[in-house]
């Protein structure tokens, strides 16, 4: 499979403010990419500047091979992209259905596939019913659903989602994230802003974590390994300086007790080590109760990352 | 440049115009009352009997030239619905997300104001026709209207004031953000126009084919010196950043 989207010290400046910088980036084709951060941290601009509707100020950039800066080539990256911005920006004058039809003919599909995808799209969302009233008098998760359908509509190779959850009601964010997880199963590559953690976590295969520039990458195992590493908790009945002893001598230099019956130990590959700290435990008198993991969430690792970039700057 | 697809968003402004009920009453009221108010006004006063035959033709004929206002006043009504709205609502964005370019969106707009302001306009005149036609046969003993300056107004003039008002309405709207304020901004437009009416109805200026050729021939400069700064505006980059 190759990139769906490329990007190599991408740079975004609005006069004297740099509201993208440097981002370098690789996100295959059938990923669901999760891009998070806080408010101002670039990432609508991203949205925009990969999908040519803001110029880029430095860097490189391509969707589906072609170059966002070469002009030629934007128009195919248009007709390449469906995006559901973060306003969704439909005619509350007309029908879900002519809302549709008009971005079909806009996006050049044929009248077939416009009245099939409709169809096939609002069917989806259970929003086939009503088709033909006015947008204006939706919900707002019902405008959603018919916002990701335009979005869809054309059968894009990369769907750009910009807070597709954000302000909906519970019941709303559910039937959209189901959806997102069945373009996941049809291996459509999605690019997902998104304020929700636990929605990244569950839905995105890898996550870029961003703060004007892109903090970390990966998947969220991957984040968590390599920014929080491994951490074995070992309940015991009483926690002793022979435990402590024991497990130091085995190597173990990080250990944290917390109360008197637990202690917090960071290990390099639990699978190994976490039977000769049982065994050492044991051998030194401690009485094991039960071993867990200690696993981060997303969250703690997103609030230490947006942490560490204010702290350097 | 694809006409179809400048085309295809000219239609959408239609549909959505067809449910704003202020810009259907704008098109249908103001080509109506100018259309029987100026004929009947001078019907109905002493001047139609009293004065001589040619000084009646002069009147009505002086009279014809507020279409050409009346075309360069319709586009501020809906050329600032068309992208104030679209501002207002925030789908300027996915609407520039598509594959097509600046020229052929900025063109769907520029039409979707343009033909119904121009066909307001005709109706109107095509109405004012018939009713000074109507009124005037008997004692003239002949038709009035069309003559050479009408037909010059119809077809140069008021299609040239258009779309100089449609141009200027574009520019407006990147700048405000009330619809309400944009109509009174780009209703300024008229301004000159309303001056060369003055200028016909206090005899000033003779309203004839010449100088409504040389009217013409102004605003056919001004289109073209105004049509490259609606396109410097209209562009998806400032559009989304600079137009707040």
């Amino acid at each position: 499979m190759g990139a769906a989207i490329e990007t190599e010290g991408l740079t975004k400046k609005f006069g004297g403010l740099t509201a993208v910088r440097e981002l370098t980036l690789r996100v295959e084709e059938g990923e669901v990419f999760g891009f998070l951060g806080p408010n101002g941290a670039g990432k609508t601009t991203t949205i925009r500047m990969l999908s040519c509707l803001v110029s880029k100020t430095d860097g490189y950039a391509s969707i589906c091979g072609h170059r966002i800066d070469n002009k030629e080539e934007q128009l195919s990256i248009r007709r390449a992209v469906g995006i559901l911005p973060e306003n969704v920006g439909l005619y509350e004058d007309l029908t879900a259905y002519a809302n549709l039809d008009f971005y079909g003919k806009m996006y050049d599909c044929p009248e077939r596939q416009r009245r099939d995808g409709i169809e096939r799209l609002l069917k989806a969302l259970e929003m086939w019913e009503r088709r033909d009233q006015l947008v204006g008098t939706f919900s707002k998760g019902m405008k959603q659903k018919i916002a990701i359908a335009r979005a869809l509509l054309h059968d894009p190779e990369v769907t750009f989602l910009d807070e597709p959850t954000a302000s909906l009601d519970p019941e709303s964010a559910k039937t959209t994230r189901e959806f997102i997880l069945q373009l996941k199963k049809e291996k459509r590559t999605v690019f997902l802003n998104t304020h929700n953690l636990d929605e990244a976590q569950r839905i995105c295969d890898r996550i870029g974590i961003m703060k004007t520039s892109l903090v970390a990458v990966g998947s969220p195992e991957e984040l968590r390994a390599s920014l929080w590493g491994h951490k074995t908790v070992i309940h015991v009945v009483r926690v002793s300086d022979a435990l402590i002893g024991a497990l130091k001598s085995l190597g173990f230099e990080k250990i944290e007790t917390v109360g008197d019956d637990k202690l917090v130990i960071d290990v390099g590959d639990p699978d190994a080590d976490n039977p000769a700290i049982v065994g050492a435990v044991v051998r030194a008198g401690g009485e094991v109760r039960f071993v867990t993991e200690l696993r981060p969430t997303l969250e703690d690792i997103y609030l230490r990352l947006v942490k560490q970039g204010s702290g350097s700057g | 440049m694809r006409l179809r697809k400048s085309w295809t968003l000219t239609m959408k402004e239609f549909a959505v115009f067809r449910r704003k009920k202020y810009i259907i009453y704008s098109l249908v009221a103001l080509p109506l009352v100018l259309s029987l108010m100026l004929p009947l006004s001078i019907f109905f006063s002493g001047a139609f009997s009293e004065v001589s035959d040619s000084v009646l033709g002069t009147l009505f004929k002086g009279e014809f030239t507020i279409f050409i206002i009346l075309a360069a006043l319709l586009p501020a009504v809906i050329g600032s619905y068309s992208i104030i709205g679209e501002k207002v609502e925030k789908s300027l964005e996915p609407l520039l997300a598509t594959p097509s370019t600046d020229g052929e969106l900025l063109l769907g707009k520029s039409l979707a104001a343009f033909v119904p302001s121009i066909g307001a306009t005709y109706a109107g005149a095509g109405l004012f026709i018939a009713v000074v036609d109507g009124l005037t046969y008997s004692k003239l003993g002949y038709l009035l209207f069309p003559d050479w300056s009408s037909a010059v107004i119809l077809l140069l003039t008021a299609p040239l004031a258009c779309v100089f008002s449609v141009e200027f309405n574009v520019i407006v709207s990147s700048r405000v953000n009330d619809i309400r304020a944009a109509q009174q901004l780009g209703s300024l437009v008229v301004l000159p126009l309303v001056g060369i009416y003055v200028l016909g109805q206090t005899g000033t200026l003779t309203i004839d084919a010449y100088h409504l050729l040389v009217v013409s021939g102004i605003l056919l400069a001004a289109d073209v010196a105004l049509s490259f700064v609606s396109r410097r505006t209209f562009q998806r980059e400032e559009i989304l950043t600079k137009w707040k």
